[in-house]
């Protein structure tokens, strides 16, 4: 190799290939640094995704479009920039119609997979939830922008023969979309719309019928980050009292499933019970709080007025309040009204349905029952949470692995296999 | 654009068929030409009316009579903005600033300024137009509003001005001398980057290829901004001349102007003068003689996105693309317009080179400050007796150019337009100049306003024009909520700090405003206005937070009376509301299927 430069990355030196671009240079000397439009054998970099964001000689820039040469400072690794990088993910998530419970990419994922290495439990930003597209006009394809990312690799990598575009961004801001030329769409052979499907990171291009290619349980990312440990909390200490800690738990908008989770304990639980001890609880069958807990386990987000006031009921009884499950993380599978009107749910299940009695033209409503929200709402925004465990739902092992943690100011000792549901 | 635009102004929209077509001629996917016209606001793909009314919705226009001149358009015409009338006669809709903030509220129909409007005014003009008057005829050419210039020997823009005067000074001087000229008088960018102009021509000179572009950037996008318009009305021919000098020393052929679609009624004169240009032998070929020396000038327009003002949005946006910012691997210099060294210069930067050439050297650098020898434009408007263009010599206090322009009671100022900064009365001593600079980083790390205004009394205010003020009596957030809606709305839409970003922070502001914040929101948004600023590719996202930072660091109190105590239960969420579509569902169904 000739033409060799001297860079230092975070303070240590290393000689790279002058005028690669700086992902590459690093990654050759065995530093990450994480991207989701960056690919490999690209011609030019889109520098659309700012997950590569580093700074350069004292300031920000994307990696991607950064080409190394003699003398330059990458810093790559700040707190800040870490932080930023999550941020920038978490905004992904907050931005998009994430449901990877259902998705067919899930597992083979870029962005998600970064998300499980990066930690992240919980988007810091409120779910934007907005109404997006998905176009089943073509032929071939299905575009879900739900999922789509707007990296525009699928713009500038996938043409015709005559070089015309077969996706091209429509509209701008924060309603910019990717839109499928059908006409153009057809003039691909399979392998090419195959191809296209696997060059975007997400779930966003499906060729129809070809998506379960791979088996469940044997995909591209199971293998990465084994070792990684989740990070720990410090702030909040809480002494054990003489006798046991006092936990309630509740079901909102959920299946139970993380409630049945929470029993696939098995005999262990009698473990749990020396240290614990149930309040309000389904499991109880305790219906309104008797004492202050120190611990609140909420299973689903919120969908009616009654969700709210057993939440808000929840925050002011008890210390810790903790989110599991997707459902109270994100709103999860319930959530998925949110992009119908609810006009339309209601008449879908009490009037059109094919279950409901033809004629019977009521759909519940009394004063006793608990009303409808317009939206299905994540509990963070409702209330303050402290705690999120991930899942669908989390393994049971996993969560009172947390709630002892919690309880008794111990270390974290969740290992990312443990962790990692796809 | 160009053919987009004469189907846009023919049949007042472009259709599906229309786009089947171009996009055959041009040999490109019907979708690319489709990402291409829904980017940019002033091309409709549904019929938008035979006169279509753009009001201006910016916080200058929302303080002196927009609700009201909107209520009246809406009421005259019988819709709601955003509409077009079932005859298909009227077409409502609203933009952000349209560089006519001395003269709010304003509108543009069928790209024909209508100035001060008020509602009376819009009853006699619908119905005037209804009769079948000419637009043409109604509409008031925008006034110029000079309020200010120095004396005459201090004065570089706003004197007389003599076709070819500056121009004649380059024979017998090589184009090196010309780039070394204009390196010493130290003129910079004064488009908002302050990148020098010099260094910039030299760049693209240095740079050897067989064609060569000089841009002239007349998007002027920035809320609040108007020299440019004013600047070209004025002194048309003053850029045309800053631009071949450009071309002489760069070496370059091909200039174009891009002119933003909101100053259509500008594009008449500017070819005009091109033509008076081109009879004199100032343009063409071999011009003044110089064997050799061939520049040629055009006009592109846009169609509004003011992203399009950042150079290389503005370099795709020419080349008939989204006009997305690129990524900046190559500078404009070395792979421009069509992939050749472009220079893009704003109006005024040109116009002062052009000034430069022709009054010399050393009488140029005797005013102004040092770092920042000869004059700035200030474009001003809001709370003051005497909106309009001010050509001031750097250096100024800002306490004496307050005394200027007559402002009542000044309280905040957004300097620099949107993208700018807030200033308070602890600024007033500062003055308008680019000396003793803080790198911005250092600047965005002041959390302590104290520690701030000792910091910054000593350094210089450097503006791209804009000056907005505001008294007493204004509230601060709606301002700022104005400022994120409207970048909100101009987002290109690549990068997603920026894009759901600003969108986010909007929805924060809103809840501030309503007064459901805590402490927390504020913590969070300046975590947030920090990641936006730091990852965001373009200028747009990273100065997107400036005004919103920097008010937050001068204003606290400002936030703090509409903040409510620390709570883990968010305040904001109101369940009566959570739940009103399921109480009107309840009813309409109940009435629909009795
Ligand atoms: C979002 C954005 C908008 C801009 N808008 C304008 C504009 O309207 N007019 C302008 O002259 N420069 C604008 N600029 C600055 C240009 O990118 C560029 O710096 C300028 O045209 C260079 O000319 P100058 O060196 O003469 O200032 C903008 C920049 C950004 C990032
Ligand atoms: S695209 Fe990825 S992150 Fe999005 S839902 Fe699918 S698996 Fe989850
Ligand atoms: S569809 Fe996929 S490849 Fe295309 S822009 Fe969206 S995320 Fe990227
Ligand atoms: S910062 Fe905003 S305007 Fe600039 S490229 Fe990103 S999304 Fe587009």
């Amino acid at each position: 190799m000739n033409n060799l430069v001297n860079i230092k990355i975070d303070g240590n030196k290393y000689q790279v290939e002058a005028g690669k671009n700086l992902v590459d240079a690093a990654k050759e000397n065995g530093i990450y640094i994480p991207t989701l439009c960056h690919f490999h054998n690209q011609d030019h970099a889109l520098g659309t995704c700012r997950i590569c964001t580093v700074i350069v000689n004292g300031k920000t820039t994307t990696s991607c479009t950064t080409k190394v040469n003699e003398g330059i400072e990458v810093e790559i690794n700040t707190p800040e920039l870490i932080d930023t990088r999550k941020a920038i993910i978490e905004m992904l998530f907050a931005e998009g119609n994430h449901f990877c419970p259902s998705c067919e990419k899930s597992g083979n994922c870029d962005l998600q997979n970064l998300a499980y290495d990066m930690g992240i439990t919980v988007t810091r930003f409120p779910h934007v939830y907005s109404n997006k597209v998905v176009d089943f006009n073509s032929d071939r394809m299905i575009m879900e922008s739900n999922r789509c990312i707007l990296c525009m690799r699928c713009v500038e990598e996938v043409k015709t023969d005559e070089g015309k575009n077969i996706f091209s961004f429509v509209k701008r801001g924060i309603n910019t979309r990717v839109q499928i030329d059908y006409e153009e769409e057809k003039k691909l052979t399979q392998s090419e719309a195959m191809h296209a499907m696997n060059l975007c990171p997400v779930g966003a291009i499906l060729v129809k019928g070809m998506v379960y290619k791979e088996p469940f349980g044997d995909r591209k990312y199971d293998l990465v980050g084994k070792e990684k440990e989740a990070a720990r909390k410090e702030n909040f200490v809480k002494k054990g009292a003489n006798n046991k800690f006092i936990v309630a738990t509740t079901s909102l908008a959920g299946c139970f499933g993380c409630h049945m989770s929470l029993l696939d304990i098995d005999t262990d639980i009698v473990d749990v019970l020396e240290i614990v001890e149930f309040n309000k609880s389904p499991l109880t069958d305790i219906k309104k709080f008797s004492k202050r807990c120190d611990v609140g386990l909420i299973e689903g987000g919120c969908a009616n007025s009654e969700n709210i006031e057993v939440l808000k009921e929840f925050r002011k009884k008890c210390d810790i309040l903790i989110a599991f499950g997707e459902c109270a993380i994100m709103g999860g599978i319930p959530a998925m009204r949110n992009f119908v009107p609810l006009k339309e749910c209601l008449e879908e299940a009490y009037i059109n349905g094919l279950t409901s009695e033809i004629g019977a033209n009521i759909i519940p409503n009394h004063e006793d029952i608990p009303k409808l929200l317009n939206n299905v709402y994540p509990c963070n925004e409702i209330v303050k949470i402290d705690y999120y465990i991930p899942g669908c739902p989390p393994d049971a092992n996993h969560i009172w692995k947390v709630v002892k943690n919690i309880l008794l100011n111990e270390e974290y000792s969740i290992t990312h296999e443990e962790f990692k549901y796809d | 654009m160009n053919i987009l635009w004469d189907i846009q102004k023919k049949r007042r929209c472009i259709s599906r068929d229309d786009m089947t077509k171009i996009s055959k001629a041009f040999n490109i996917s019907r979708i690319e030409l489709e990402g291409v016209i829904s980017f940019y606001h002033f091309y409709h793909l549904k019929h938008a009316g035979k006169y279509t009314i753009y009001l201006n919705n910016s916080i200058i226009s929302k303080y002196k009579d927009f609700y009201r001149v909107k209520k009246a358009f809406e009421k005259e015409i019988g819709i709601k903005t955003g509409h077009v009338t079932k005859d298909g006669l009227f077409g409502l809709f609203e933009t952000s600033c349209i560089g006519l903030s001395d003269q709010e509220t304003s509108a543009l129909i069928n790209f024909n300024a209508f100035t001060n409007l008020t509602p009376e005014k819009v009853k006699t003009l619908i119905s005037k137009l209804r009769q079948g008057e000419s637009l043409e005829s109604l509409s008031n050419f925008p006034e110029n509003n000079i309020q200010y210039t120095p004396e005459e020997n201090k004065t570089v823009f706003f004197k007389p001005y003599h076709q070819g005067n500056a121009l004649k000074k380059i024979i017998g001087i090589e184009p090196d001398s010309v780039i070394d000229l204009i390196k010493a008088s130290k003129l910079s960018g004064r488009g908002g980057a302050f990148f020098p102009t010099g260094l910039k021509w030299q760049f693209c000179r240095d740079n050897k290829s067989d064609q060569k572009y000089i841009i002239c950037n007349a998007d002027e996008g920035e809320p609040g901004t108007f020299k440019d318009r004013v600047l070209m009305n004025e002194h048309p021919g003053l850029l045309i001349e800053g631009m071949t000098i450009a071309g002489y020393a760069v070496g370059a052929t091909e200039g174009t102007i891009y002119l933003r679609a909101e100053y259509f009624y500008l594009k008449n004169k500017l070819e005009k003068t091109i033509k008076k240009f081109l009879e004199k032998g100032l343009l063409g070929k071999n011009i003044l003689g110089i064997e050799g020396f061939d520049f040629n000038l055009n006009i592109h327009m846009g169609a509004g996105a003011y992203v399009c003002g950042e150079e290389t949005a503005l370099i795709a946006s020419m080349e008939g693309k989204r006009g997305e910012p690129t990524t900046k691997e190559f500078f404009p210099v070395e792979k421009g317009y069509l992939g050749k060294p472009t220079v893009v210069n704003n109006v005024e930067t040109l116009c002062a080179a052009a000034r430069i050439l022709e009054m010399g050297l050393d009488n140029y650098l005797a005013i102004g400050t040092k770092a920042t020898p000869g004059t700035k434009l200030m474009s001003v408007s809001g709370d003051c007796n005497k909106p309009g263009i001010y050509e001031i010599e750097w250096g100024m206090k800002l306490k004496y150019f307050l005394d200027l322009i007559e402002a009542k009671d000044p309280h905040f100022i957004l300097f620099n337009g949107f993208s700018g900064e807030c200033l308070s009365s602890q600024d007033f001593d500062r003055e308008i100049s680019g000396e003793n600079l803080l790198a911005e980083h250092i600047q965005f790390q002041l959390n302590d306003p104290i520690e701030y205004a000792r910091k910054m009394s000593a350094v210089g205010l450097r503006s791209g024009g804009a000056f907005m003020i505001f008294d007493k009596t204004r509230d601060l957030l709606p301002i700022l909520k104005n400022i994120t809606d409207f970048f909100v709305a101009e987002s290109c839409g690549i990068c997603v700090p920026c894009r759901t970003g600003n969108f986010l922070l909007n929805k924060k502001l809103h809840k501030i405003k309503l007064c459901h914040a805590d402490k927390n929101d504020l913590e969070e948004i300046k975590e947030w206005c920090s990641i936006i600023k730091q990852s965001s590719r373009c200028g747009l996202g990273k100065t997107s937070t400036n005004c919103l930072l920097t008010a937050m660091l001068k204003f606290p109190e400002e936030f703090n009376k509409c903040l409510l105590a620390e709570s883990d239960i968010n305040q904001a969420f109101n369940l009566e509301k959570a739940v009103d579509n399921y109480d009107k569902i309840i009813n309409e169904i109940e009435t629909t299927y009795e």
